[in-house]
């Protein structure tokens, strides 16, 4: 099937500006790598499936409520991103995101509680799964809405622009997003403005069930930015190495050149578009071939077969990724709910003439 | 001879059948075709009509309203499917500006027989976006007829009319009653079904009038079975746009009292429309001011709040009692 073949030059980063700088010509090589670094990408991306399996199962047994979408599949792509970003740039996502805010520095825990509703969640349960915000590691959301995103990473690039900073935006997508209107009016304005943004499309082939063929006019997803004159790559995205090179290249040409760039990384979806999701438009074929490109598992046999990961750091890696997870949702099952007075909280910042102030279980006339 | 459906599956036999009666009715949507909708609501038309009559669109809620406007000027009968009620705000320009317009600004030279399919409402644990009742943004503009079902029988008809109605319809679908079965005659003739824009005694009652629609036309008539004190009419509004007053009217003048019920914010809800005409048209009838009960005025909260969100039995029932107390 189109929709799940490995895209030519996958593996190894493409332009379409036609000007390198300082990427190589050859895919990364682990054995230019530290193994340390190594080792720390690995246990990066097994955490992300690790927290991901345990949101699955978290919800399936109703401790988590509201939709659910996972980054099973994802992890190399996540941690190559989150790699090349610096503490002080900022992150927009959409509503897949809870690898990426672990990623960009939110503790485990304040994620798993914020996706069992509690009040110790980085949004204080009130974002759930799609609306994780948090000004302190700079991920400015989780976006529930697709494209929702987009216009206000370009306004966050715009102040930066503005203030004469030195940060860069990340902005992530999915593959369904490049068809709606805000993406080409973000990707307009940052190329006009001359934005410090990297605008990120995840491709994994699908928009909820619809395949990327059937709803892009240019599939080659990389390539539509070349209306705004805006240099676009693809990497393959299920390789770590590849995915931090290319974004690290991309976000330090935003930062020193002051422009946006158009990065697409070309990733599986391991499970349905949501954790309910069977994913029944897809064959078996697609299922096994999202199956046998398990980032984490390739990943870890290269390190394997390089002699970097042995048995005993294997073992030491997974206890340490189980305990985090546990930990996690430990931390989350044993926080409380918000209180149903909160309910009124946050509607406005500041007081508001006539507000409600009546509890829900209060009659609709004070007596 | 009945057949038992779901309200999904009546809207599923109403849009095969509207599509079997007139070859220029198309469905349109994001994965409305070979998945069948995020509900399963277009379930096998995809297979049984093609892929040329029921299509899979981007993801470009603008877009697929923009282009059904397009096809129904050139005398099509686009149905378009919009996944979830927050997922409709990206194509609020084409509906407002154009959809509810192009009939009067054309000096009714050009018909705009589309119909937006709106999953609504709360009360699956989904969360924002997933769970607003929207309905009054569009029953605020002129030149939109949007309507909304509480059960099968409606939901098969309705969606029928609505498509055979040569002005724009928004159609409200109540989406935590998906499920709710009952029996429908699907052997009548379409003519023969109870007009679109009439509302529908769903219970009558002598003491107070209960208004409601959609999801809440259920909590609205357990309320009224649960009031042992007071014979409760149960009103199902049916038509949101334009509201059919005769019926709500006829029935304050006969009770003296009105509660309206809907899960959207009180503030500035269709409840305050119905409450203002009431007002203006049956003040000397009325014993009690008209109460109004329904979702805070707060975004939808989180799943596990939602149940103190959004109006309950309690809730209607204590909505009924203050008006007995004034």
């Amino acid at each position: 099937m189109a929709d799940t073949a490995k895209p030519k030059g996958g593996g190894t980063a493409r332009s379409t500006g036609g000007r390198r700088r300082s990427r190589k010509d050859t895919a990364p090589n682990i054995a230019d790598e530290q193994p340390k670094t190594l080792l720390d990408y690995y246990r990066q991306m097994l955490l992300i499936r690790r927290f991901e399996e345990r949101t699955a199962q978290a919800y399936t047994q109703a401790r988590i409520g509201g939709y659910c979408h996972l980054n099973l599949g994802e992890e190399a792509t996540i941690v190559g991103l989150m790699t090349a970003l610096q503490e002080r740039d900022y992150l927009f996502t959409n509503y897949r995101e809870h690898g990426y805010a672990i990623g960009k520095g939110i503790s485990p825990r304040s994620v798993m509680a914020e996706l069992y509703g509690r009040s110790t969640g980085v949004s204080k349960g009130w974002g759930g799964s799609m609306h994780m915000f948090d000004t302190q590691t700079r991920m400015l959301g989780g976006y529930g809405i697709v494209g929702g995103q987009l216009p206000l990473a370009t306004g966050a690039a715009l102040a930066i622009s503005y203030r004469g900073g030195d940060e860069v935006v990340m902005c992530q997508m999915g593959d369904g997003t490049t068809n709606i209107g805000a993406f080409h009016e973000s990707l307009n304005i940052a190329a006009l403005w001359n934005l410090p943004i990297v605008f990120v499309v995840v491709n994994n082939f699908t928009g909820m069930g619809t395949t990327v063929e059937k709803s892009s006019a240019e599939p080659e997803l990389y390539k539509r930015g070349s209306s705004y004159r805006m240099e676009g790559v693809r990497v393959d995205g299920q390789d770590v190495l590849a995915v931090r090179d290319a974004a690290t290249d991309l976000v330090e040409r935003a930062r020193a050149e002051q422009k946006p760039f158009l990065l697409e990384a070309i990733s599986y979806r391991m499970k349905g578009h949501s954790v309910v999701d069977p994913a029944k438009y897809r064959t078996a074929e697609q299922a096994e071939e999202a199956k046998a490109n398990d980032p984490v598992l390739a990943f870890e046999r290269q390190l394997e077969e390089a002699g970097i990961l042995t048995e005993e750091i294997k073992q030491e890696i997974a206890d340490s990724v189980r305990d985090e997870v546990t930990d996690a949702a430990d931390f989350a099952e044993n926080s409380p709910h918000p209180e149903v007075s909160t309910l009124f909280d946050y509607t406005y910042a500041t007081p508001v003439p006539n507000e409600s102030r009546r509890m829900p279980a209060d009659p609709v006339f004070a007596e | 001879m009945t057949t038992k459906l779901t309200i999904g599956k009546a809207i599923n036999e109403g849009l095969r059948r509207a599509m079997e009666d007139d070859p220029k009715v198309l469905v349109m949507g994001e994965d409305v075709g070979r998945l069948g909708g995020v509900f399963r609501v277009t379930d096998g038309l995809h297979k049984d009509f093609g892929a040329d009559r029921v299509i899979d669109t981007p993801l470009a809620e603008s877009g697929i309203i923009g282009t059904a406007i397009g096809l129904a000027l050139r005398g099509y009968r686009p149905v378009c499917e919009i996944q979830f009620d927050g997922f409709f705000f990206p194509a609020t320009n084409q509906t407002f500006t154009q959809l509810a317009k192009m009939h009067q600004r054309s000096g009714g030279r050009l018909r705009l027989p589309v119909v937006l399919r709106i999953p609504y409402g709360g009360g699956i644990g989904a969360v924002e976006h997933h769970s607003e009742s929207p309905e009054a943004y569009f029953a605020h503009t002129a030149g939109l007829r949007v309507v909304t079902v509480a059960n099968p029988e409606d939901a098969y008809w309705m969606v029928q009319q609505a498509i055979a109605c040569d002005d724009p319809v928004v159609f409200f679908e109540p989406k935590r009653r998906y499920w709710d079965k009952a029996d429908v005659d699907t052997t009548r003739s379409l003519t023969s079904a109870a007009p679109m824009g009439a509302a529908r005694i769903a219970r009558p009652g002598q003491d107070v009038t209960l208004v409601a629609y959609g999801p809440m036309v259920k909590t609205a008539l357990q309320a009224a079975e649960a009031d042992t004190d007071h014979s409760v009419e149960v009103i199902d509004l049916r038509s949101l746009s334009p509201i059919d007053y005769d019926t709500v009217c006829s029935s304050v003048r006969r009770t003296g009292r009105l509660v309206v019920a809907h899960e959207a914010p009180v503030s500035s809800g269709l409840g305050a429309e119905i409450a203002a005409r009431v007002t203006e048209e049956c003040f000397y009838h009325l014993e009690a001011p008209v109460v109004r009960v329904g979702g805070f005025d707060t975004p939808y909260p989180p799943s596990r709040l939602e149940e103190h969100y959004l109006p309950d039995l309690d809730r209607v029932l204590d909505g009924v009692d203050r008006t007995f107390a004034f």
